[in-house]
Formats: structure tokens, sequence, C-alpha cells
């Protein structure tokens, strides 16, 4: 995570990027959360980090002053890319005091340089000299300068003729290389240093004129192209079958315009009509758990927890977070929990685990007004439900015309699984559920 | 001292001990005139055409009356032409010169040098280019040297033509006129089944033989020169027995090998000298041992572009040594 780095004659920690998961090679940093000259706590979130499969806060490594921002916003890093310099309090005062360039020795943090896959394989003559010494390689400080980071035979021999732990305050001098100028330039870009993402100004698209002013030309952000990818492989994989479904739901309009007030007051969050279809949908999938599973070829895997994957956009994309077990929570606690996801999301703050886990999407396309949708499976999920726009319109009732609040529910359905039969008769059980909630509906 | 090439260190050779000793002869196609690389040059008109016999174009033939002659009491030199042409000659050689010993029990020996110029040097295509010095190596009774100097080549000729037993000497054709060095003047033998440490070093070890040495040592130089990397070369000068013990000194020091040889990878000399450290030395190893040989394609081509594929150079052979210094 950090190497030693020495510029303008501070030596400090490189913070670099992160490996932060199996397939991912590189991130894009979206905002710096700290300028140069801010004192950061270890821990401290730095920066935000983009990638294609999530966004994350990138911690710093250490407690120290932030001296110089080597990536600058939009722009993308390798893994292992020096991200920024952050200096402890001593070496500062050492450098302010002797403007002379100072060589590292007193670096608090002696960091090991080369985090690299081979840094934990060891060659027979490196194991012999370790057990000849007594050193034990996967504890000590020793530098591997081989091939990604492996520790070579000269390594252990380095660190045995310099006394051991001594060796390694001594910072590669590889590791002491100024960095270019236009990087460091980056530290006099104003940087918020307070306040959360997003909202002030829309994030990553470079837009690009070129050829003509006829048309011009939007980066592909990571998410963007994640997205592309799971939508294709969604729709080129599952036979998708589509069916839609009618409710009345003037009864819970009725209910939630009565306690929506009250609830708000009581529990600092919306009451949405999410929350009780929610509700619905977990009840209708107890009923046929068919609907909570994955094709696997040869079997259908059915999911004994239903986790609900909840479709949440922003402005340029589109997520979904996760409610695990839904099954276990009541109309309040699944309203808490989409209201958490939701700012989550809108913040650009979601992590990994917020968004793995899902069996069954429900997507609230009414909040767009829409009123049909033909939504496209959440892969590898078996059905992704939408929640159109509640729509007053007069209906026969008992051979009557009366005005009722009307809400379609649309289905997708991945046809291996499932056929007509068995999602009429979830999506008839939804229709119940949603149905029989009235002014007597508890909430909790 | 003289500076001398390595074409003349090997005629000088000859030509010293033909006049030290009545029973050294040198026979071979063309050699009368001095032969078609010029290696028995004005020899005939100093010995005669009796000691500098030509003969017809068999090597078979030429491989036997050696025999003969050495069964006899003689100390024959044969020339094979081009060592491409001495497949011929490979049942005379492996079946015979390398069996008499052991087959009379001792008493018989076969004191014969067969020269065999190899290696290719451009041009020269498949019956001008090839490395057979694996199709013997591994013959029991057989000695193979391959000098990669001109002290070396005259301190083995002299060695070879004094050893009680045939000797197989590879001469690389590319050293003939293209490496030359101080040979001393008069009697000196360099010892048959010793390596020699032609540079020192400590961050990778090479070892390789013939004009392959140059290159490496080249490369050598150059690394040291502008990475910092420090090169220990080891020429092996005699195939035929390897000296186990030099090449475990060196294999020792560093711990990474690379073994770098004109011939193919596959069976070659480099495949033995791998097995022995590997067997001999495996928890001194810091990297996998690494060969840098020619391919496994019949032979080199006559186009340049198949001859570059084909054949090590400076380039390639730094590009290796850099790689194993990383690793």
């Amino acid at each position: 995570m950090s190497e030693t780095k020495t510029i303008d004659g501070i030596p400090g920690v490189a913070v670099t990027v992160p490996h932060l998961a199996e397939s991912l090679v590189s991130a894009t940093v979206g905002k710096w959360l700290v300028s140069p000259g801010d004192y950061v706590k270890q821990y401290d979130v730095i920066c935000e980090l983009i990638t294609e499969k999530v966004t994350t806060e990138m911690p710093s490594p250490v407690e120290g002053v932030v001296t110089h921002l080597l990536v600058k916003e939009g722009t993308e890093a390798a893994v292992g890319e020096p991200l920024c310099i952050i200096a402890g309090q001593a070496e500062l005062a050492e450098a302010g005091k002797a403007k002379a360039p100072a060589d590292g020795q007193a670096a608090e943090v002696p960091a090991i340089k080369g985090g690299g896959a081979m840094r934990n394989r060891y060659s027979p003559a490196v194991q012999a000299l370790a057990a000849e010494h007594g050193i034990r390689l996967d504890e000590a400080r020793i530098e591997g300068t081989g091939f990604e980071g492996r520790i070579t035979r000269k390594d252990v021999l380095a660190y045995i003729e310099s006394g051991g732990a001594k060796a390694n305050l001594e910072p590669k001098r590889a590791a002491a290389e100024t960095v270019t100028a236009p990087e460091t330039q980056e530290a006099e870009v104003p940087v918020r240093s307070t306040g959360l993402h997003l909202s002030d100004e829309p994030r990553i698209p470079k837009i690009e004129v070129e050829g003509g002013d006829r048309e011009y030309f939007i980066d592909v952000t990571p998410i963007r192209s994640t997205i592309a990818r799971n939508m294709r492989q969604s729709v080129a994989e599952i036979p998708h079958a589509w069916t839609m479904i009618e409710v009345d739901v003037t009864n819970l309009v009725n209910l939630r315009n009565k306690v929506k007030n009250e609830f708000y007051q009581r529990e600092g969050v919306n009451l949405t009509y999410l929350a009780f279809l929610l509700k619905a949908v977990v009840g209708a999938i107890k009923d046929y758990p068919i609907m909570n599973s994955v094709w696997a070829v040869d079997k259908i895997i059915v999911k004994r927890d239903i986790n609900l994957s909840l479709a949440v956009g922003t402005e340029d994309s589109v997520f979904t977070p996760v409610i695990k077990q839904a099954d276990r929570k009541n109309i309040a606690g699944l309203a808490r929990e989409i209201d958490e996801l939701a700012k989550k999301t809108r913040a650009g703050k979601l992590t990994m685990s917020d968004m793995s886990g899902g069996t069954f999407t429900v997507n609230n396309t009414g909040a767009f007004g829409s009123i049909l949708s033909q939504p496209i499976i959440n892969y590898p999920q078996a059905a992704n439900l939408t929640f159109e726009s509640i729509v007053k319109r007069p209906v026969v009732i008992k051979d009557m015309i009366g005005v009722r609040s009307m809400v379609n529910l649309c289905l997708s359905l991945d046809h291996r699984i499932l056929d007509g039969v068995i999602c009429g008769r979830f999506l008839q059980r939804v229709k119940e559920n949603l149905e029989s909630f009235d002014e007597s509906t508890n909430l909790y | 001292m003289a500076l001398m090439k390595y074409l003349e260190a090997i005629r000088s050779a000859m030509h010293e001990e033909m006049g030290r000793d009545d029973r050294v002869f040198v026979l071979g196609e063309d050699v009368g005139k001095g032969g078609v690389l010029n290696a028995t040059k004005g020899m005939r008109d100093v010995y005669g055409p009796e000691r500098v016999l030509d003969t017809p174009l068999a090597e078979s033939a030429i491989a036997g009356v050696a025999i003969g002659a050495a069964m006899h009491g003689m100390r024959p030199i044969a020339e094979i032409q081009f060592a491409d042409f001495i497949f011929p000659a490979t049942n005379q050689i492996i079946s015979e010169a390398a069996k008499i010993r052991y087959r009379s029990n001792n008493d018989w020996s076969c004191p014969i040098v067969i020269r065999a110029p190899y290696g290719a040097t451009g041009g020269g295509a498949l019956y001008h280019s090839q490395c057979p010095e694996s199709v013997f190596f591994g013959t029991p009774g057989l000695k193979i040297v391959a000098p990669s100097t001109a002290y070396d080549a005259k301190g083995l000729m002299l060695a070879a033509i004094r050893d009680p037993d045939p000797v197989l000497y590879f001469e690389h054709k590319k050293c003939y006129l293209g490496v030359s060095g101080e040979v001393p003047d008069g009697d000196y033998i360099v010892p048959i089944g010793k390596a020699d440490v032609k540079r020192e070093g400590k961050d990778i070890t090479v070892i390789t033989y013939g004009m392959t040495v140059h290159y490496a040592l080249a490369a050598a130089e150059q690394l040291e020169e502008e990475e910092g990397i420090s090169s220990h070369v080891l020429d092996l000068r005699t195939l035929q027995p390897l000296d186990k013990e030099a090449i475990l000194a060196a294999a020792k020091k560093t711990g990474k090998v690379l073994i770098i040889h004109e011939d193919n990878k596959t069976g070659g000399i480099g495949a033995e000298v791998s097995a022995i450290i590997a067997e001999e030395m495996l928890y001194d190893l810091d990297a996998p041992i690494m060969r840098l040989c020619g391919p496994d394609v019949p032979a080199v081509g006559t186009s340049p572009t198949t001859e570059k594929f084909f054949l090590p150079s400076t380039d390639k052979v730094k590009q290796a040594m850099r790689s194993l210094a990383l690793y």
C-alpha cells in the first residue's frame, strides 16, 4: 500500500492504489478529500476511488501531513501507482530546518518496498540462507528487489550484512526518484476537504468536442461499462419473458397518507410506497420460492435468503444495492433500509458488500413517472419486478364505476426457470398482499 | 607472446607438434593445399604430402584410417571439412574410436584428434552451419573440447594430440578470424576437463562455450556499464568430461544460472549442465535455471531473417542476462 518517497527534500510515504478486487488493475480518482498541507490520521479518508466494480473511499495508511497529490481527479491510476505523499510531522520539521534534501533516514514509518505477486515466493537459496541465519521471511522487513517484489538471495545477504532491522530504514534509492512536474502541479488545484460527493457537479464524463460540431464524444466511465456488460450478458443469456398486472392500491394510499407525517417525525425517514411493495413481494416470494432462484444449467439453485436488489438511479448510472434478508424486516425496517441505501448510492458510498448477494430485483420505475416498463433481469437472478406510477383511474367495481388509485406491476422473468402459470400466481399474490394493506395495517 | 588469430593458434599447435613428434600427421579433404578453411595452410610444404595427407570425400574413411593409424602407434589429426559432414563418420567415432580401450580391456587405445569446424558464420545455411556436439555428447570414451579463445585453442589442441584417447575438437568457424588473442610462444597445454572463468561477477552466472562466450562477455560488459549488473562468465572449454566442480562453483556464486549455446536447446549441453546443477545444488538456487539456445528447428536458414532468428547474438544474450538478473 505504501513506500517511501522523497519529493522536494521531504521524505514521505507514497500512498499507492490498493488492489481492490481480484480482477481490478486500476482505479480512477474520483474526488480528493484532502489537499496538500492537510493533516490526516491513519484511516482518515483521503480520496474516492472509482472502479468498474465499486466506488470506494481510500483510507490513509499512515498519520501525517499530505505533501503532494500525484494523481488528478478523474485520472486513472494503476494498482500500485502512488496517489499522494504523506509525510510524518517529524520529517516536515526536519525538512523545514535544513533545506538540504533529507535522505529519509528519519522516516518514522519504514515501508517495505514491493508487495508484488512474487513477494512471498522464496527460492531455495533464499530459504536456505534465511534458515541459516534464523530469519523469518514473512516477518523480516527485507526489501524485495527481484521480479514482482521477489526477495532475492542478494536481498537476504544485504539484509544480513546490514544487521537486520536497520536495513529497512534505508529507503531504496529508486524510490527517491522525483515525480514529474505536471503531477505535482496538482497541488495547486483547490480541493474540497469536507462535504460529500456528487451532488454539486456531474462527476466523470469528460465531454470532448471532436469530429466537427455535429457530434461529440463522452468517455465511457468504468461504471457505465460495467452496466453495459451486465445488461448485454443478461439479454444474451437469459430468455426474457414479460408480464404485467394491475393493482388497486387505494387503501394503501389512504394508509400512507394517514401515517406518513407521524412516521417521518418518529423515524426520520420517509415512508414510501416502495416499502410496502417490498413487504408484499417478500411475502409472495415466501409462497413461491422458485422466484428466488438462479439457473445453473443442470439444476436450479433456489436461495433460502431473500435478498432484494433495489435499482437506484443516479444522474448518470444505476446501481443495485441489496437489502439483505428482507424477509426478516417489517415495513418500518424496510423503509429505513431503502432510505439508507438510496442515500449511500446518491453519495457514491456503496461498498462491495452493499451490492452483492441479491436474489430478486425490484425497480421503482414509477419514480420517473413511467406506467409501463420492460426491465432487463439483474443477472443471474430469475426475475425483475417494476413498480410503476400510482395513477387515479375510473375502474369498474361490481358494475359501478369508481375512482381508484391504480398501479401496474411489470415482471420480466427468466423463461428457463419460470413459466406463465407460476409468475401469474406470484403476481396475483403480490397483488393480494398489496391490496390487503389498509388503515389497520401495522407498520412494525 | 604473440597476438594470434584463433585459426592461427590451431595451425601453430599442429605445426609445432608435428615438428616435435614424428607420429603426428594430419589427414582430411584438401588439407594438402591448406584445407578449405586454411587450417593446414603451408604445412605440406614443411612436412610433405605423407604427413599432410589428402583423402577422398569419405568421412567414414578419414575417421577409420585415423583409428587404424592410431592403433598402430601414430597420433593422427583427422580434419572433417565441416562438422556438418561428420555424420558418415559417426559409426567410426562412436562405435569404434570411443570403445576401443574398453573393448580391448585396456590393451589398445585410440589417440586420435578429430577436428570439426562447426557453427554458423552467416550465409552458410544447413550444410555449413551445424552444431553437432550434442550428437556425440554423452558418448563415454570420447572427449570433446570446444575452445573459445586463441590461447585455449592452441593449448587444448596440444593437450588433445597428446591425450591417449580420442578427442573431438570442435572449432567454431566464427572464431577463426573473428577472435584473436595473446598466445604464449612454445609449448603449453590447457588441460582437458577444466573450465575457465572468463569474467568474475556476482549477480548472475553465465555458462557457455565457443562463440557464445564472446557474446556473453560483450553483453556482460554492457550490462555492467549501463545497468550495473555484474555477470560471472564460465567458459566450459571441455564439453566432455564436464568440469562439474567449476560448474557448481560458478553456479553457487550467484544462485542464478543462464546457459547459452548455439546448438539446439533440447538434449544439448545445457540440458546436462542444468541437470548437474539441479542435482547437486538445488538449495543454492535463487532462480530457475535458464537456457538460451538455438531453436529446435533442423538447421539455420540461409535468409538473413531466419538466420537472425536462429542464431544467438549479443543482443539476445544481453536480454536473457538482464531478465535473469531482474528475476
